[in-house]
């Protein structure tokens, strides 16, 4: 159980998807112009990390990993598919977006008219691979940490997108110099964020 | 369209190729493609093997999308650009894996990123649909190699002042290490590539005045 919520802890602060590894990064810099389109989006992602990483990695672990198909017959013991993780892993997030995608227009039009074309993109967000391809590379032992790790990267994905489309509305009314105006101010704040961010590094818990 | 009998280097196709190199550059003008981008230049040798990769993916999958245009159905035209730009990529992760292994090792996950990088779905979107294979295949390379561009400025000042090499080789003489020069640390740590970038974004601005944005209240 510690062992669940140190890996949480960390894909939240420590690992942190935006201020570590730069992944979604492209719908992080488009959508964070308000809070209330961020928080749809960032819930979104979550839900969509914390579903597909669990499930990339009971695909990766019994049926692509080097020995994985072991359980369907002794034969198959030195098959090692993992060259095809690329595409099933891709697969199974576009499949999940597709379902989110339906779910949110059943029960939220005004959520979902509100997210727009954003919502579609969360298939290309790098997030949602990157979580699948460090589960993988980083081995969990079990279907928990792996669920735990997925969560907690979604959620630090959606305090990172909360806090920079809360500065970007208060920065609104400074007096930026007119070529930094926009997209440059906000690399440079989020390259701030992520120095603080990393007095997070070596928490153990 | 009426480009048949347009030679292959006509002023269009060149545009095609020059335009995203400052007016329309995917990084700091679309917003494209920096999630894979900003990790990788801690050094010039990966930013460059990267830069490469991104090169070849986008213009086979721009040819290959543009010539199954016609065929692919609208409703599931996604998945079959995912799929065509995995197996691409599929074939560079193995091939660097064989041949340039410690670079492999150095991209770690960033190379299957690549499927996920939007400036290659984005310009397969918006332009390799709708254009024959040449037109497309200048317009990924040249998209390709405006990212390029600034991940090899980037790769180039991390590494100049991270870790006082070029390359691998040592540039900042002995001599200034001996007199209190210190390497900057920062400059590896990943906040520092956001904000190198921030800041060629701003130089680029200031001289290519028509991209500052409209102040929006």
């Amino acid at each position: 159980m510690e062992n669940l919520v140190n890996i949480f802890v960390k894909s939240i602060f420590v690992d942190n998807m935006i201020f570590a590894y730069f992944l979604g990064m492209c719908s992080y810099l488009a959508v964070s112009k308000t809070v209330k389109t961020s928080t749809g989006l960032g819930l979104a992602v979550i839900f969509v990390l914390g579903i597909t990483v669990p499930f990339n990695y009971m695909i990766h672990n019994y049926l692509l990993k080097e020995g994985a198909l072991t359980w369907l017959s002794p034969a198959f013991s030195d098959v090692d598919l993992s060259f095809l993780s690329f595409i099933l892993f891709i697969a199974v997030i576009a499949s999940m977006v597709q379902l989110v995608e339906m779910v949110i227009e059943k029960f939220s039009p005004t959520l979902y008219s509100n997210l727009g074309i954003f919502l579609p993109l969360i298939a290309v967000n790098c997030s949602i691979l990157g979580g699948s391809l460090f589960m993988q590379e980083r081995a969990y032992n079990t279907l928990a940490e792996a669920t735990a790790f997925g969560l907690g990267s979604g959620v630090g994905w959606f305090l990172a997108i909360i806090g920079i489309a809360a500065i970007r509305e208060k920065i609104r009314y400074s007096n930026v110099p007119a070529p930094l105006r926009g997209l440059g101010i906000t690399f440079i704040i989020t390259g701030l964020m992520g120095i603080a961010f990393m007095g997070f590094m070596g928490i153990e818990l | 369209m009426s480009q048949d009998k347009e030679p292959l280097f006509s002023a269009k196709n060149m545009r095609l190729l020059k335009e995203p190199l400052d007016d329309s550059n995917p990084i700091t003008v679309q917003v494209l493609g920096i999630c894979s981008a900003l990790a990788i230049t801690v050094k010039l040798e990966p930013s460059l093997v990267m830069a490469l990769s991104v090169i070849f993916v986008m213009a086979v999958s721009n040819v290959v999308v543009s010539l199954l245009r016609a065929k692919i159905p609208p409703r599931i035209r996604i998945i079959v650009q995912l799929t065509v730009i995995a197996s691409l990529v599929i074939l560079v992760d193995e091939f660097l894996a064989a041949f340039a292994y410690e670079v492999s090792q150095q991209l770690s996950v960033f190379v299957g990123l690549i499927i996920t990088n939007c400036i290659i779905m984005g310009r397969l979107e918006a332009f390799a649909l709708g254009n024959k294979p040449w037109p497309a295949f200048l317009d990924g390379v040249g998209n390709a190699a405006g990212y390029g561009v600034i991940l090899v400025i980037v790769g180039f000042v991390r590494e100049l002042f991270g870790s006082g090499t070029i390359w691998g080789y040592q540039v900042i003489p002995e001599t200034f290490y001996s007199v209190g020069y210190e390497n900057n640390g920062l400059f590896i740590l990943p906040p520092m590539a956001l904000i190198t970038v921030g800041i060629i974004i701003w130089v680029q601005r200031y001289r290519n005045r028509k991209l500052i944005e409209e102040r929006q209240i």
